[in-house]
């Protein structure tokens, strides 16, 4: 009696943890456990059948809720900068290539699989290209072959700001939305952000939120924020 | 590698680095917004909510004693933001309550099939379940986090979080039966 008991509870015990072996969340000695049972368990197969269904539609209607819009960035970076914490600390040193090699080591396959990251990354990768397009052909200033600024025209420090481009945008449409902006990708990509220059020197405050709000409804650009310190 | 790459953000946001706070937004601002707005239903509500997430992380970074990722931390605080805001408007508390009792005008079991296949049901039986059961399996199975993890973030123990999720399911069966889907189960 006692040992059917025991049997019983180990089963309810797996039973419990499907959902998580769905997932892909358990420890190796459980998910194995787990296996074991499946295998031999017709009920408990066809129990996680219906967990695995579960999961499908629970990840389709999460990425169904869309994203938030650029305003929640606008205002966190508002209140870090108003934030009475933030005058006390000191800001380091930041290594461009060690940002990129853990944003494509953090891409997890289920990820790539269900939403646009695939094409996220692609173009991060092409975007990548552009970069260093930009960066190598103009080092010791940045130029622009524009029709309002000469291509031997260098371009100061200036008026800088953070992009994400849209997973769906191609390396042409990117390149037209920078030329169209007068702007060069400067550095990047940090995460899915890259950072860009207006050709335009010393851009007044109000004049770079309208340009930015215009970059905002481009189809090509996902995010765009004033990058610190503009 | 994820939480490796997250723990050496939250360094750098620790330092003052607010190119890393960007880039740790960038990274994980959408699931935390979903999450939030699960809870809350309002996606403004929702947006303001993760920007004080955000914050929070900021102003705690050279607290984080890395015992969890960085994903079930963000979590933890939406959670308790989503749900201290909650508290602030109780009104719509009730109108949740009050929603999840109402019966889907649609529900009759005919016309649902004919209109819908069975992951359409399914879908809409989901975001029919109370918040506490939305919560766990929108943890355990979009945000991926393991029995212990959820634990952390709902502030229960580990049995009660399987327990948790198995009436959750069951739940769920039971809306999917009454949509006029038999899976067999519970």
């Amino acid at each position: 009696m006692t040992m059917i008991k025991n049997k019983m509870s180990e089963r309810e015990e797996i039973e419990a943890l499907l959902p998580w072996h769905a997932a892909g969340t358990l420890s190796r000695r459980d998910a194995q456990k787990v296996e074991q049972a499946l295998a031999s368990d017709t009920d408990l197969a066809t129990q996680y059948s219906l967990i695995r269904d579960e999961l499908v539609e629970t990840i389709g209607l999460n990425e169904s809720l869309g994203a938030p819009s650029a305003r929640a960035m606008q205002k966190l970076m508002a209140d870090i900068e108003a934030d009475a914490s933030t005058a006390r600390r000191t800001p380091s040193s930041f290594n461009l290539g060690e940002w990129l090699s853990e944003k494509l080591s953090s891409f997890s396959p289920r990820t790539l699989a269900w939403s646009a990251s695939a094409a996220a990354l692609a173009i991060v990768l092409q975007a990548g290209l552009l970069a260093g397009m930009f960066v190598n052909e103009r080092q010791g200033g940045a130029t622009f072959d524009t029709a309002s600024v000469q291509s031997n025209q260098t371009v100061k420090p200036g008026t800088e700001a953070l992009i994400s481009f849209a997973p769906q945008a191609s390396v042409a449409e990117i390149t037209k939305l920078l030329q169209t902006y007068k702007m060069a990708i400067v550095e990047g990509p940090t995460g899915e952000m890259y950072t860009v220059r207006f050709a335009m020197t010393g851009m007044p405050k109000e004049e770079l939120g309208r340009v930015l709000k215009q970059l905002q409804d481009e189809k090509t650009v996902r995010f765009v924020y004033p990058k610190s310190g503009d | 590698m994820q939480t490796t790459s997250d723990e050496a953000l939250i360094g750098r946001i620790a330092a003052g680095d607010k190119l890393a706070m960007q880039v740790l937004f960038a990274r994980h601002h959408v699931r935390v917004y979903r999450f939030v707005l699960r809870l809350v239903g309002d996606p403004s509500r929702a947006e303001d909510l993760i920007s004080e997430v955000f914050l929070d992380v900021w102003r705690q970074a050279d607290r984080f004693e890395a015992r969890s990722q960085v994903s079930t931390w963000l979590l933890a605080i939406a959670r308790y933001k989503a749900l201290s805001a909650l508290r602030r408007r109780p009104d719509e508390e009730l109108d949740e309550e009050t929603a999840q009792a109402i019966e889907d005008p649609g529900d009759d079991p005919e016309v649902a099939m004919q209109k819908k296949d069975t992951s359409e049901v399914l879908r809409e039986c989901l975001t029919k379940l109370s918040a506490e059961h939305r919560e766990i399996v929108d943890l355990v199975y979009y945000h991926e986090k393991s029995v212990e993890e959820v634990a952390k973030i709902v502030g229960v123990p580990e049995n009660t979080v399987k327990t948790r999720m198995f009436y959750a399911r069951k739940r769920l069966g039971e809306l999917l039966k009454a949509a006029g889907v038999e899976r067999g189960w519970p």
